[in-house]
C-alpha cells in the first residue's frame, strides 16, 4: 500500500514546474557519502489483504481478558468500557486532530479538555487539573519534580508500598540531580507511619503515599499530612481513580498534588499501553503545573469560548526554563476518560467500585475458608496479595483453567477485582488456588 | 454556544447499569472503616447515554482533524492515518491484554515489539532501540538521560552542558533542563544552518552533546553534518537526533550513517499514527552499539524461538514509564512500515519533499520565503510583505485561512524567523489541494493589499471569533464551578 495520491504523470508535472528533473535531484543537498546504497532491508510493501492476515495471525497469538477471567491488576484494570466510547473515539475530528493551538477552529477539543479538568477535579477534589499526562508513574514523577522546585529542599519520601514501577520511574527522573528519592520500608503491608514521620525534615520536599497502595491497602494519610506540612513540604498522592467513588478524596486528606494511572477510566488493557497520568492539585501551583491547562475565557464578541492558557510554563514558551519538556500529552486517552465518566455518571461509578471491593472481599473470604492466608491484614479496596509458595507455578494451573492469574509476588498472589468478575469465576479462582481444581 | 457537560444535567438521566450481584452485598462500611469514606459521590454529570452521545459528536463537528482537509502544520507531520492502522491496534488479541500476562500467553505482541525495534533500528542505522518512551519529548529525555548515563559511567562529571542550536524545537533545551544539564545555544548562519565556527568556539571538555534536528526546522538539510559530527566527537561529547523531521529523509539517508549516536522518533508523525487532539504519541529512541546498555528496561529479547523481556541490564537507566511503551501505537505505525515496505518508505519521503518544494517555489509570488533554496519535507515563509505594506500579521493570515477551509501552518516559529509561516505539506497531499492552498494563500494576499480589515478579523466563519487570551491567563478559570 502507498497513501501518496499523486500519479506519476502528476508527479512528472511537478517536478517540471518546480525546475527539477527527477525525485533525485530534491536530494542533492545530502552529501554522497550519507546516502543510503541500498534498500532498506524492510521487505516490500503489503496490501490490506497480505496486512490483515499478517496481524490478525499475531493478534492470535495472544490469549486475551475475553478469553479468560482476568485477575491480574497492579496498576491496570480489566473493566468494561461502554460500547459508545470506541465509536465516538474514532470520530476523525478528534482522532486526526493536532493539539488545539488554533482554538478557532478547535472549541471542541478545547472544551473535552476543559470537562476532563474539571471531572477530574471532582474525582480528586482538588483545585486544578492538566489535560494530562503520559501514565501514572511519569505523572508521579514529574508530581515530585513539581514540589522539589517549589520546596527549599528536594528529599523525596516513600514508603515501598507504592507501585514498584512507579518508584523505578520516579528513580530515573531523578538522574536530573533535582531530587533525591528515599524509599522507606514499610510494615506489613502498609507505610511505616512513625518512621515516615521521623524522616520528615526540612529538606524534605514532600512525601508521596499511594492509596491505595500497591498491595491494595489503605494508607493513613492525615498524619503525615501534617508532618510533612509542618516542615514546608508537600504530600503527593497517587490514587486509583475507581476508588474515588467512594473513598476520600485526597483533598480532604491534605494532599498538595495528586496523580494517578487513568486507564481505569475507559481505556483498553493495550499491554500496558497508550493510558493517561492524571494530575490534579491545590491552587497555589496553577501556574506552575508541567503540561498544558485548558482556560475558559470569551471570543471577542463575549461568547464562552476555550483556549490553551497559562503557556507560559510550557516547553515552546520557556525553552531552557520550562521545568517540564512535556509536549504532546494523551489526549485522546484522557477524552475516553472523560467519555467514560459521562456514560456511568456518579452511581455508575459507585456502583463498579462497590462492585470491585465486594468481589474483593468475597474472594477473600472464601480463600481462606478454602485454607489459604492473606498476606497482610488491612483494609482494602479491590485488590489483596494472598499467600502461596510458588505463584508461578499457580498461575500455570490457573491458566490452565482458564484463568489469567495475579501478579506474582515472591511469596504471594496479588489478585484485583474489577466488575466484570462473577461469582463462578471467583469460585473456579478459590477452587484452584485451594488445590481443589 | 456548546453546553458544557455539566450544564447537560438532568438527575435521573443515567441507567447505566451493572450485572445484579450474585454474591453478598455487603455494607462497604462493614469492610472499610468510615474514615477513609467519602461522604458524598462525585458530582459528575448525570446525563442519558443519547444526550451524551450527541454531545461529544456535537464537539468534534467543532475540531479540525486531517481527515477534514490540508493540514500544513509544520514540524508536525500531519500525514494522512491510515484506516487500517486502527484496525489492527483494536485486534482484541492486541486491546484486551494485560501488561503483566505471563509471556507465553502474550507471544504475539512480544513478536511484534520485537520486530519493530529491528525495523526502526534499520530505519535509522541504529545498534538498538526501546519502544518505551510515549512521546516525541519523553523520546527526548530518555535519550538524554542515555547520554547523561554513558558520561557519568566513564566518570566523566564534568559534562554539564548540552548543546542546542538557535532553530531547535522547544523540547530540546527544555530536555537538557529537565534532565540537570546546562544548555548553550549554537548560532545559525546565513544561510539557515548551523555555524560551524561558533559550534567550534563553544566546544569543551564541559559539553556532554549536541541536540540536532536534520532537516532542521527551516526545512533545510544541515550539509556539513559529518564535519558537526567530527567536532562533537574529537571533543568526547554525543550527537542527538531529533527524530522529528525523520519524514523528508527516511529510506534515502540515516541518522547513523551520518554520525549520530542517540535518535528519538515521532511515531506520530513519520510513521502515520493519529496525534489525536494531543496525543497519545510514541516517541521510541534508537542508540549506536555503545549506548545500549544504558537504553531503558526491559527490552524484548528472542531465546530459543521465544520472546522474553529481557530486565537483566545493570547499567540501564531504569524506566521512564510503566510497562513497555505506548503499545497501541506502536501496533499503528507498524502496520504503517509493513504496508509500505522499503519503497513506499522512501517514496512518501520522496513525494513529501516534492510537495514542499512545489509549494515552495509558487507561494514566493506573494510572500517572503527567506531561505528560498532546496528545501526538504517543510520550508518556512514569512508575512514579511504584508506586515512591512499592510499591517497584515502572521496571526491574521493564519485566521483567514480557516475561513478558506484549512489547517494554518506553524506560526512564528522558528524564533529565528520573525513572523514565520512553517509550512509542511507531507507526501499524502494532492497537486490539487496544494493548488487550492496556494489560490487561498494568494487571496489573502490580495485581500492583506486591498482590504485587510478582512484578514486581521478573521476568522469570519468559525464558531467563535478571535479569543481573549489575556483575560484567561490573568484570570484563570480551569474548571467547570456549579456557581457559574
Amino acid at each position: 500500500m502507498k497513501y501518496t495520491p499523486n500519479s506519476p504523470t502528476v508527479v512528472e508535472d511537478m517536478l517540471r514546474s518546480t525546475g527539477f528533473s527527477s525525485l533525485d535531484e530534491l536530494f542533492t543537498d545530502i552529501p554522497e557519502a550519507i546516502k543510503l546504497k541500498r534498500e532498506l532491508n524492510l521487505g516490500s510493501g503489503r496490501g490490506e489483504i497480505e496486512l490483515t492476515r499478517e496481524l490478525k495471525g499475531l493478534a492470535a497469538k495472544n490469549l486475551t481478558t475475553e478469553d479468560y477471567a482476568c485477575f491480574l491488576g497492579a496498576g491496570a484494570y480489566d473493566h468494561y468500557i461502554p460500547a459508545a466510547i470506541d465509536q465516538l473515539l474514532l470520530r476523525s475530528e478528534f482522532y486526526t486532530a493536532y493539539t488545539p493551538y488554533q482554538a478557532e477552529i478547535s472549541q471542541g477539543i478545547l472544551q473535552s479538555i476543559f470537562e476532563y479538568q474539571s471531572m477530574i477535579c471532582l474525582l480528586t477534589g482538588m483545585d486544578v487539573a492538566n489535560a494530562s499526562m503520559y501514565d501514572g508513574g511519569s505523572a508521579l514523577a514529574e508530581a515530585c519534580n513539581l514540589a522539589c522546585t517549589n520546596a527549599k529542599g528536594k528529599k523525596v519520601l516513600l514508603p515501598d508500598t507504592v507501585h514498584p514501577e512507579y518508584v523505578q520511574v520516579l528513580k530515573t527522573y531523578a538522574i536530573s540531580g533535582k531530587m533525591d528519592i528515599v524509599t522507606v520500608p514499610s510494615d506489613r503491608g502498609v507505610s511505616d507511619l512513625d518512621k515516615m514521620i521521623s524522616l520528615v525534615d526540612k529538606d524534605t520536599a514532600c512525601v508521596v503515599i499511594q492509596q491505595p497502595n500497591f498491595f491494595g491497602h489503605l494508607e493513613e494519610v492525615e498524619k503525615l499530612a501534617d508532618a510533612v506540612h509542618g516542615q514546608k513540604g508537600f504530600l503527593v498522592m497517587a490514587v486509583d481513580p475507581i476508588s474515588l467513588a467512594i473513598l476520600k478524596p485526597p483533598a480532604e486528606l491534605g494532599a498538595d498534588i495528586v496523580v494517578g494511572e487513568g486507564q481505569p477510566l475507559g481505556n483498553s488493557l493495550s499491554f500496558g499501553g497508550p493510558y493517561l497520568g492524571f494530575f490534579a492539585a491545590s491552587k497555589k501551583f496553577l501556574r506552575k503545573l508541567p503540561g498544558r491547562i485548558v482556560g475558559q475565557t470569551t471570543d471577542t464578541e463575549g461568547r464562552r469560548a476555550f483556549v490553551l492558557t497559562l503557556q507560559a510554563r510550557e516547553q515552546h514558551i520557556r525553552r531552557e526554563k520550562a521545568s517540564s519538556n512535556i509536549c504532546s500529552n494523551q489526549a485522546l486517552n484522557a477524552l475516553a476518560a472523560t467519555m467514560y465518566l459521562t456514560l456511568i455518571g456518579s452511581t455508575g461509578l459507585q456502583a463498579i467500585a462497590t462492585r470491585c471491593h465486594q468481589l474483593a472481599v468475597y474472594a477473600a473470604q472464601e480463600l481462606e475458608k478454602a485454607g489459604l492466608k492473606l498476606k497482610y491484614q488491612h483494609p482494602f479496596f479491590r485488590e489483596f496479595a494472598v499467600l502461596m509458595d510458588d505463584p508461578a507455578g499457580v498461575n500455570d494451573r490457573l491458566l490452565q483453567n482458564g484463568i489469567i492469574g495475579g501478579y506474582e509476588l515472591p511469596d504471594a498472589m496479588l489478585l484485583a477485582f474489577t466488575e466484570k468478575r462473577t461469582r463462578a469465576e471467583i469460585d473456579r479462582l478459590v477452587a484452584v488456588l485451594g488445590g481443589r481444581a | 454556544m456548546s453546553k458544557l457537560i455539566f450544564e447537560k444535567n438532568h438527575k435521573g438521566s443515567n441507567s447505566f447499569t451493572i450485572p445484579p450481584a450474585d454474591i453478598p452485598e455487603v455494607d462497604i462500611a462493614a469492610t472499610i472503616p468510615p474514615s477513609f469514606l467519602r461522604e458524598a459521590a462525585p458530582h459528575l454529570p448525570d446525563i442519558s447515554e443519547v444526550e451524551a452521545v450527541r454531545h461529544f459528536v456535537d464537539l468534534s463537528h467543532k475540531a479540525y482533524g486531517v481527515d477534514n482537509g490540508f493540514y500544513p502544520l509544520g514540524s508536525c507531520t500531519m500525514k494522512y492515518s491510515p484506516k487500517i492502522n486502527e484496525w489492527a491496534a483494536r485486534l482484541p488479541g492486541f486491546s484486551n491484554i494485560h501488561p503483566y500476562q505471563p509471556a507465553q500467553t502474550v507471544q504475539g505482541a512480544m513478536e511484534l515489539l520485537y520486530n519493530m525495534q529491528n525495523l526502526l533500528a534499520e530505519i535509522t542505522g541504529m545498534d538498538a532501540v526501546t519502544l518505551q518512551p510515549a512521546a516525541g519529548a519523553h523520546g527526548e529525555m530518555t535519550g538524554v538521560m542515555v547520554i547523561k548515563a554513558y558520561h557519568q559511567h566513564r566518570n566523566d562529571h564534568h559534562r554539564t552542558k548540552m548543546m542546542v542550536p538557535d532553530s531547535a524545537h522547544g523540547t530540546n533545551p527544555a530536555t537538557a533542563n529537565v534532565v540537570g544539564f546546562d544548555v548553550i545555544e549554537v548560532k545559525s548562519n546565513s544561510r539557515g544552518l548551523v555555524d560551524l565556527e561558533d559550534l567550534k568556539s563553544k566546544m569543551s571538555p564541559e559539553i556532554a552533546g549536541l541536540m540536532l534536528t536534520n532537516p532542521n526546522t527551516l526545512g533545510l538539510f544541515e550539509e556539513e553534518i559529518q564535519d558537526i559530527a567530527a567536532v562533537i566527537h574529537e571533543a568526547g561529547g554525543l550527537l542527538y537526533y531529533d527524530g522529528a523531521n525523520l519524514n523528508a529523509i527516511m529510506g534515502i539517508s540515516r541518522p547513523g550513517d551520518m554520525g549520530f549516536d542517540v535518535v528519538h522518533l515521532n511515531l506520530h508523525k513519520t510513521f502515520s499514527t493519529p496525534h489525536g487532539g494531543g496525543g497519545p504519541g510514541s516517541g521510541p529512541v534508537g542508540v549506536k552499539s555503545h549506548l545500549a546498555d544504558y537504553l531503558p528496561v526491559p527490552l524484548v529479547v528472542k531465546e530459543n524461538d521465544k520472546y522474553v523481556f529481557d530486565y537483566n541490564r545493570p547499567q540501564s537507566i531504569g524506566k521512564v514509564k510503566n510497562f513497555y511503551g505506548n503499545f497501541g501505537v506502536i501496533v499503528k505505525a507498524y502496520t504503517y512500515i509493513l504496508a509500505l515496505g522499503a519503497e513506499g518508505i522512501k517514496d512518501a519521503a520522496q513525494q513529501a519533499v516534492l510537495n514542499a518544494n512545489y509549494l515552495r517555489q509558487q507561494l514566493k509570488k506573494d510572500y517572503h520565503i527567506p531561505f528560498d533554496r532546496l528545501c526538504k519535507h517543510e520550508f518556512v515563509a514569512t508575512a514579511k510583505t504584508q506586515m512591512d505594506e499592510n499591517g497584515v500579521t502572521t496571526l491574521d493570515i493564519a485566521k483567514r485561512l480557516t475561513d478558506y477551509g484549512f489547517h494554518p501552518p506553524t506560526v512564528y516559529f522558528p524564533l529565528i524567523v520573525k513572523e514565520a509561516l512553517m509550512i509542511e505539506p507531507t507526501e499524502t497531499e494532492t497537486k490539487e489541494r496544494l493548488d487550492d492552498f496556494l489560490q487561498a494563500m494568494s487571496a489573502i494576499a490580495e485581500e492583506a493589499r486591498n482590504h485587510p480589515e478582512i484578514v486581521t478579523a478573521a476568522p469570519n466563519n468559525a464558531v467563535i471569533t478571535r479569543v481573549d487570551e489575556v483575560t484567561a491567563a490573568r484570570n484563570p478559570i480551569v474548571k467547570w464551578e456549579d456557581n457559574f
